[in-house]
């Protein structure tokens, strides 16, 4: 701290100050840095010398920072400077994964490859496409959502409006609990439970029962913060006019919230489209349409990018089938997410 | 124990939403009332149910094999669960499940601390707000497409950094590479601190926001630079929020099955080198092994899933207990 007093600008009040450029020259010359002693020690790693790039610009930014402005301020600038490496190193993967999922899918995706399924297409061959995938998704999801959404709302509703006591808290504390558990662990209860016990056989219902497991607590969440949010004022007055309670609930909170909820909903909704590990264990998958959720095993989206990365022994056209429907599920997840966002943006519940 | 929303009671202290109308004389007398409130209460319970028969079923199913299993459960390094009678143990896995969530918790909170610093204080703010948009979309991506983005194109990627890491650190033992496919828990670690990363990142960005204006200003009207205001005012107290929020990420990174399943060459051994294929965690030897398993298998593969139901309970319970402990002090710190 003594340092800035004793610095020689002590008569300007500002002290010294680094050029805006000189991050940036410095970056360049580390760099270069970097890639003559490389070169000159003949290191080929490209590790190697964005290492000894990474080393040369600390200590040079430390060294000239400390030197004209004073060492708290170069402190200040080598963290500035980790900061924005975690940041850039964060956007490197996460662009890729993005950008790779785009080019790689577009290869094969069409009209042909969502319309058509994989019955008689070998996996190592090209041709097929996701439609059983999809009939499979969206039956699953659909009647894990039919099980879930009641469920989770109704419980919601529980927790604001009646709650109290041991029993909440009890459900509360659950609900937290809930929202933690693995999906390979629902999938195992489901299979202990309804295929090993019950005997019933593989079938996109079990699925569903698992996925309905995984979206309960969510729904709970998110419902209850938006139940939370309508005014008290609000059920006052309708209980004040006679109204009962169940009614009050039924036609003053919950068209008040039900922006809020929707979004929570779709957003669980996108959450267990994803799922793959308990779909692995109770849909088994199959390359054939099969409408039925209720008998026989079924395809889902996540299942097939599985199956074919897996099942392929590297061909090259179940990989571009695998990127193809991993592009059209992170669309589907993506635009449920958007317009989940824009019910929330129009819905949101005024709070004065 | 509940019972007493029929009754009318004392206004509670702090009027929570919902609860005035509880004064209400004959509220939840009609019938109309009743059928709601038990339609609810039932939900509630019914969600309970849930959840013990999950802990029920597991054991249930866990405690048919156990008793056959020739091996220690804890200590064997085996999986024969399809021959009569069984060996298996899980000591492989928890073992990979373990060195796996602790790469990627290494990895992935000091970048998510820096990215949610970087957004709450360093970024332009025009940049900002797009940014966190955008890291809470990826939040959403499925772990099946992380998984087949880590196979086909991570994994070969990684051959540069695997040479490097044998070159310089190989004496060490834990960074000794034999020159196999880059399959390891290393690269499961750096996927799991890839998917966990926007997670960590979001909560940890809300936390920081809510650092109180006063202790920043305060921090800068003594000539603090922005390093040391977050030294001083924003990483105390946010230290909590971040626990939490890394606590929820290792409660991902420990339950994620597919993309483990699709990135590691399992073998059934502990290693002492992290770049050498092998190893297996908890949710991926479940994925793995179940295709091939035996109704005795399967049984043995719901015991070690019981594990892990255990081990995450007790994570996510640490987690709530700190974000417990926090809205406690929270009051005192604001």
């Amino acid at each position: 701290m003594s340092t800035t007093l004793t610095s020689k600008h002590r008569s300007t009040l500002r002290g010294g100050h680094l050029p805006k450029w000189s991050p940036l020259a410095i970056i360049a010359g580390s760099v270069a840095a970097g890639l003559g002693i490389s070169a000159a020690a003949g290191l080929h790693s490209s590790i190697q010398w964005a290492l000894i790039a990474a080393v040369v610009f600390v200590v040079a930014t430390y060294g000239i920072a400390a030197k004209v402005e004073g060492r708290r301020q170069a402190k200040d600038r080598i963290a500035t400077s980790l900061i924005w490496v975690a940041f850039l190193l964060a956007v490197i993967p996460l662009a890729s994964l993005v950008w790779e999922t785009v080019k790689r899918g577009v290869k094969v995706f069409d009209v042909y490859f969502l319309t058509h399924s994989m019955g008689v297409v070998a996996d190592t061959e090209p041709g097929g496409g996701i439609y059983h995938a999809i009939i499979g998704t969206l039956e699953q999801v659909g009647l894990a959502s039919l099980i879930a959404v009641p469920i989770g709302v109704l419980t919601a509703i529980y927790l604001v409006e009646y709650g109290k006591g041991k029993l909440a808290k009890a459900i509360t504390f659950f609900v937290d609990v809930m929202t933690g558990i693995p999906s390979i662990v629902a999938g195992l209860f489901i299979l202990s439970f309804w295929i090993l016990i019950l005997d019933m056989g593989y079938s996109g219902f079990a699925g569903s029962l698992a996925l309905s497991i995984l979206m309960m607590p969510v729904v709970v969440r998110s419902t209850e913060e938006m139940l939370k949010l309508v005014p008290n004022e609000l059920r006052e007055a309708s209980l004040a006019l006679g109204v009962p309670k169940w009614r009050t609930i039924l036609k003053v909170v919950l068209p008040t919230s039900i922006g809020g909820i929707t979004t929570g909903v779709m957003l669980a909704v996108a959450r267990i489209t994803g799922e793959t590990a308990p779909m692995l264990l109770l849909v088994w998958g199959t390359n054939f349409i099969n409408n039925n959720p209720f008998e026989g095993p079924q395809a889902s989206l996540p299942l097939y990018i599985y199956q074919q990365y897996a099942n392929s022994s590297g061909a090259n056209a179940a990989y571009d089938r695998a990127w193809a429907a991993a592009l059209a599920l992170i669309a589907f997840v993506m635009i449920l997410n958007l317009v989940a966002r824009g019910i929330a943006r129009w819905k949101a519940p005024s709070q004065h | 124990m509940d019972i007493s929303t029929h009754t009318p009671t004392a206004p509670p202290p702090s009027p929570r939403p919902g609860q005035a109308e509880n004064r209400t004389v004959r509220g939840a007398t009609r019938p109309g009332d009743r059928i709601f409130l038990g339609l609810s209460r039932g939900s509630g319970i019914a969600l309970l149910l849930i959840m013990a028969s999950i802990a029920v079923f597991l054991t249930y199913r866990a405690f048919k094999v156990l008793p056959e299993d020739t091996g220690n459960f804890f200590t064997t390094f085996e999986w024969n669960t399809n021959v009569t009678p069984p060996d298996f143990g899980i000591a492989v896995l928890v073992f990979g499940t373990v060195v796996s969530s602790i790469i990627a918790m290494a990895l992935a909170v000091p970048v998510a601390v820096g990215i949610a610093l970087f957004l709450t204080h360093y970024a332009p703010r025009r940049l900002s707000g797009p940014i966190a948009y955008v890291i809470d979309l990826l939040a959403a991506v499925p772990s099946i497409v992380y998984g087949l983005w880590g196979a086909l194109i991570l994994v070969p990627n990684l051959d540069g950094l695997y040479g490097w890491l044998d070159d310089y650190l190989g004496w060490t033992g834990i960074f000794d590479w034999q020159g196999g496919a880059p399959r390891s828990l290393l690269t499961v670690g750096i996927l799991l601190a890839i998917m966990i990363l926007p997670i960590i990142t979001n909560v940890s960005r809300e936390v920081f926001r809510q650092v109180p204006r006063m202790h920043e200003e305060a921090a800068l009207a003594l000539g603090a630079t922005r390093w040391e205001v977050v030294r001083m005012s924003v990483l105390p107290f946010g230290r909590s929020g971040v626990i939490s929020a890394s606590m929820l990420g290792l409660g991902r990174a420990l339950g994620e099955t597919i993309a483990v399943a699709t990135v590691l060459s399992p073998t059934f051994e502990i290693k002492a080198s992290l770049l050498d294929p092998g190893g297996g965690t908890f949710a991926q030897n479940i994925a793995s092994k179940f295709g091939e398993a035996t109704e005795q298998g399967r049984d043995a593969l719901i015991a070690s899933g019981l594990v892990l139901f255990v081990i995450t309970l007790l994570v996510n319970g640490a987690a709530r207990l700190i974000i417990a402990r926090r809205a406690e002090y929270s009051g005192a710190n604001a």
